[in-house]
């Protein structure tokens, strides 16, 4: 269904709340929840990839140059910034 | 444990095994059970059948009930026709799967034995075991017989896997009372079944071929339009049920309506009951009609959907109902039955007088005198105005 799901009508709903198509989960960006996003100094970064590793919510993705950034689905939970090796990750408050 | 069984015939056998025999005839591809009295010789028999080679199913020994409800979720899912069987502590301990079953829309036909709930402990009847499952979203019905226990539990899948209906179902059945008693029943042949109910038609089922994501989650915008979806579903299943239940009548002859009614004709004094007490108090209507009082009986077959127009008509023109809860809401003001009779009823300008009576619970033994009783202190009541909520009968104290 193309419209946004609070469109939907009570009629419109499959039964059994069955989805017949995949990647419901890709459509939802979980990284509006986001109050503080973390940050990378790639001058610290050793491309280890921990926090890709760690992070429960696959928020972080590695970028063409082997450096790792956040992405749509983060959080901001911050468990990178606490299993980061070299310390290289802080959070910053969204808006900042 | 092989009993022939001979179409047309009446054969005197316990009702669990009649019940057992409809779910053979039902031809149940997947049952998940645990054993808990007073259920236990329905699930029993039909291992016995499973391991005798005269019911291909997948019988699975779960470890609980919790386990039970979600193995029959996950052999529905799969396609395969389900059916479990449980009682009080066992239900209690299926809860959160039960909203599961039906929200997902599985078809899976359940028994279950009523039985009072601990504590104290009890393993003998009331309905407190599923009036605490009122609001699962199941198709419920309540039966007052072995031969209606048989009727139902094969009507239960035509119903259940209707694709106008896709709701999972309870046959309930008083424990012990009916579940352990031998009676008299009229089974039918596997043709005369098979003709009757055809193989499941899974509507959405796991496939390989063809996936598809069950049991997302909904987020707040599309909860309550879930929700409206269940209850819209639940409410339509109304017009499939007696659809069939005409289609088994004109079969078998055995006729059923969601409510029923006793020598109600120009009766103003109406008692109202579920479940096998309803026999009980047919012998005391007609005791009370042989001295000339207008007293009748009206039978609640169907309890979800709740039959609201039919229950309406069918106390229409009394004076008094007197409702029967074999349940007890502690700390309100009204037991389920009564609490529903009460709504269905109020938005009537002319309506009843309408006074609720706990009877029954944890197995205590209720007679045609305690009716007539119970009978004597309502119309006292409700001359007097009522002194109670509602009266738990025959208390001490």
């Amino acid at each position: 269904m193309s419209k946004s799901w609070d469109q939907w009508t009570w009629q419109e709903i499959e039964i059994g709340g069955v989805l017949t198509e995949p990647g419901s989960a890709r459509a939802y960006n979980t990284g509006d929840w986001r109050s503080s996003r973390p940050m990378w100094d790639k001058k610290r970064c050793i491309k280890c990839g921990i926090c890709w590793t760690v992070c429960p919510e696959a928020g972080i993705s590695e970028e063409p140059d082997g450096y790792f950034d956040m992405n749509t689905y983060c959080k901001g939970c911050g468990i990178c910034v606490k299993e980061c090796v070299t310390g290289c990750i802080s959070m910053v408050l969204e808006g900042e | 444990m092989a009993q022939k069984m001979t179409a047309g015939k009446r054969i005197g056998m316990e009702v669990s095994i009649a019940v057992s025999y409809a779910v053979q005839l039902s031809r149940a591809e997947a049952i998940a059970a645990y054993p808990i009295t007073p259920q236990t010789h329905i699930v029993e028999h039909l291992s016995s059948l499973v391991a005798n080679g005269e019911l291909e199913a997948e019988f699975i020994t779960v470890e609980s009930e919790h386990s039970a409800m979600s193995a029959s979720i996950g052999s529905a899912a799969a396609g395969a026709r389900t059916y479990t069987a449980t009682s009080s502590q066992g239900l209690a301990l299926m809860h959160e799967i039960l909203f599961i079953a039906s929200a997902m829309r599985f078809p899976i036909v359940m028994t279950v034995a009523n039985r009072a709930l601990s504590g104290p402990l009890s393993i003998w009847n009331d309905h407190g075991d599923i009036m605490a499952e009122r609001d699962i979203g199941w198709i419920q019905v309540f039966v007052e017989n072995g031969q209606e226990a048989f009727d139902h539990s094969i009507m239960a899948f035509k119903i259940a896997e209707d694709h106008r209906v896709l709701l999972p179902m309870i046959v309930n059945l008083d424990g012990f009372i009916l579940s352990h008693v031998v009676e008299s029943h009229q089974l039918l042949d596997q043709e005369t079944v098979d003709r009757f109910l055809p193989p499941l038609v899974p509507y959405h089922r796991l496939d390989p071929a063809k996936p598809v994501t069950m049991g997302a989650f909904a987020m707040p915008e599309l909860y309550t339009e879930m929700k409206m979806a269940h209850q819209m579903a639940l409410t339509n299943s109304y017009g499939p049920i007696l659809e069939v239940w005409r289609e088994w009548g004109a079969l078998t002859g055995r006729h059923y309506q969601p409510v029923e009614t006793y020598r109600t004709e120009g009766a103003k004094v109406l008692l109202l009951i579920m479940g096998s007490l309803a026999e009980v108090a047919e012998t005391a209507v007609d005791e009370l009609q042989a001295l000339g009082e207008p007293v009748g009986l009206v039978k609640l077959r169907l309890w979800r959907p709740f039959p609201f127009e039919e229950l309406r008509k069918a106390v229409a023109g009394a004076d008094l109902v007197l409702v029967c809860d074999r349940a007890l809401s502690l700390g309100g003001g009204a037991n389920p039955v009564l609490a529903e009779v009460r709504s269905a009823l109020y938005p009537l300008a002319v309506r009843p007088q309408v006074l609720g009576y706990t009877v029954g619970l944890g197995g205590r033994d209720v007679q045609p005198a305690d009716f007539i009783k119970l009978l004597r202190h309502g119309q006292a009541e409700a001359k007097q105005g009522p002194s109670q909520e509602f009266f738990m009968y025959g208390v001490r104290g």
